[in-house]
């Protein structure tokens, strides 16, 4: 009995001993946002390389979602005579969850699995170590850019996903379905408050940052070659996708629960 | 031990490392004079490159002292550290050249994002360095994959030695090369440090390296300097160890960890 409790205690004090690194790790490269200098090449790059290349993936994605779900909810709604809802469901599901978790998911896989086989190919091969005999702080060149580049980003490409998903549902509606495209549009309109959109955006900052910080923590901290650059890059992604979908509830809660 | 430590350049005292159980480095003893070429030689595993990572400043020892111009480094802060590390250059073992970039902006690099040097300024004094390590303008706009490790040895000499630093680390600068290679490359080391009077730290299990580039020879083994001395005094030490490291053989007082740890 007080083996297996010990073992309880060991797990929850290893979670906290986690926890407690991930925030020292994401304190000390937030605080270099403070003191020059600053790299705003590095920035740049980043931002192009999370937010414009990944408008292509977060597109498509989009674009299904939202036929899918006008789909979907057209056949289910039917049974009920409630088909005028379709609009408006499409709307405030792509707005508060599926735009920004699904490119969260997205860019997780696509952004945060390259930082961290980035990062940790270079902590593996001393490039890092380097950086810091050459009077440059690695936290500050290479941790906080993408840091930065997430949170600056994500929103953008949600906006993007917002408008493409409802396009999508828009297809589906009037070209499928046979609703009238005038009275779809009103539909979609009509129920949308900003506070939709805004949580939305809300949700992308933070999961933008969760997957770049996520990204560059197991890629900073990778050790014993190839292997260990590859197990860095599933915990980046399995971890970004399971806190992307944690704090997705606890946003949630805090927007609209009561 | 000589007493006379704040006249040294670096001066290690009593240093311990342990990862995990496995203490690395035992209290550690040995000094550095200025403009001085010290080589520490051992076998794999021996604790050289934790040595040597500890003095840079990339490890944190677990007791002990470094003292580099009779400034203690140990548990230094943030800010300290920086203007500290800028005194170093480091070649490392693997090269470590920065892949994302051309090899110009590699040498440059201690330039222009450490000291905030004009992008052109420092692109200048890059290829200066290059051609010393005799590589020559049109490598500059190549990537580090495109070179043979020899290259990338000389590119990451040259990465070192761009800012002029104080104090030269090697880590096992030839290891991984042709003898020529290898030969070239301790050439350059020599001139490099004898031309402007650099002090150096190498560490190597190369003997061959070690006799060319050393002024002072220590052998670290389980952890501690068990013999130092200048470099002709190698062939003559009267320590068994020595004889034994310096000759290759598997007979001897070293006993290699052939099981796994």
């Amino acid at each position: 009995m007080v083996r297996f409790l010990a073992a309880i205690g060991a797990v929850f004090l290893g979670f906290l001993a986690a926890t407690g690194r991930l925030a020292m790790f994401a304190g000390l490269a937030l605080a270099t946002a403070f003191t020059p200098p600053y790299y705003l090449r590095a920035i740049l790059r980043e931002m192009i390389n999370v937010g414009y290349f990944s408008l292509p993936v977060v597109g498509l994605t989009a674009i299904f979602t939202g036929m899918v779900l006008a789909l979907q909810s057209y056949t289910g709604f039917s049974r009920f005579a409630a088909e005028g809802a379709v609009a408006t469901v499409v709307v405030l599901s792509v707005t508060r969850e599926l735009g920004p978790v699904i490119t969260g998911l997205m860019v997780a896989g696509r952004v945060g699995a390259a930082m961290a086989a980035e990062i940790g190919t270079m902590r593996v091969t001393d490039q890092i170590d380097a950086l810091t005999t050459l009077s440059t702080d690695p936290l500050r060149y290479l941790v906080l850019p993408r840091l930065l580049a997430g949170l600056i980003t994500l929103p953008m490409l949600v906006l993007v996903a917002d408008i493409i998903g409802v396009f999508g549902g828009y297809l589906v509606g009037v070209y499928r379905l046979g609703f009238n495209p005038e009275a779809y549009l009103n539909r979609t309109h009509q129920y949308l408050e900003t506070n939709d959109v805004v949580s939305g955006l809300v949700k992308a900052a933070v999961f933008g940052f969760i997957v770049a910080l996520m990204g560059c923590y197991h890629g900073y901290h990778s050790r014993g070659g190839a292997q260990g650059v590859g197990q860095a890059t599933t915990y980046a992604v399995v971890s970004a996708s399971v806190l992307i979908l944690v704090f997705n509830y606890l946003i949630t809660a805090a927007f609209f629960g009561r | 031990m000589s007493d006379c430590s704040a006249a040294s350049k670096i001066s290690v005292r009593g240093l311990r490392k342990s990862f995990g159980r496995k203490r690395v480095l035992n209290g550690v003893d040995i000094d550095c004079d200025s403009a001085e070429s010290l080589v520490i030689i051992g076998g794999s595993g021996t604790g050289k490159s934790v040595l040597v990572k500890c003095i840079v400043g990339l490890l944190r020892p677990e007791a002990g002292s470094i003292r580099i111009d009779g400034v203690e480094t140990v548990g230094l802060g943030r800010g300290a550290r920086e203007r500290l590390v800028q005194k170093f250059g480091m070649l490392f073992q693997g090269s470590a050249l920065f892949d994302s970039l051309r090899v110009w902006e590699n040498v440059a690099f201690g330039l222009i994002q450490g000291r905030a040097m004009e992008r052109q300024a420092a692109k200048e004094i890059a290829l200066a360095k290059l051609e010393a390590v005799g590589l020559g303008p049109e490598v500059g706009n190549l990537w580090p994959a495109e070179l043979s490790g020899g290259m990338q040895k000389r590119v990451a000499l040259a990465r070192a030695i761009a800012t002029e630093p104080e104090i030269l680390f090697f880590d096992e600068p030839t290891t991984g090369l042709d003898p020529i290679m290898a030969d070239v490359i301790n050439e350059l080391i020599v001139k490099c440090v004898r031309e402007a009077g650099t002090t150096a730290v190498s560490i190597t299990h190369d003997l061959v390296s070690a006799r060319k580039i050393a002024d002072r020879i220590a052998m670290l083994h389980q952890g501690r300097i068990i013999w130092q001395g200048p470099t002709p005094d190698v062939d003559h030490s009267d320590n068994p160890y020595v004889e034994q490291f310096i000759h290759g053989r598997a007979e001897g007082p070293i006993k290699m960890e052939v099981r796994a740890m």
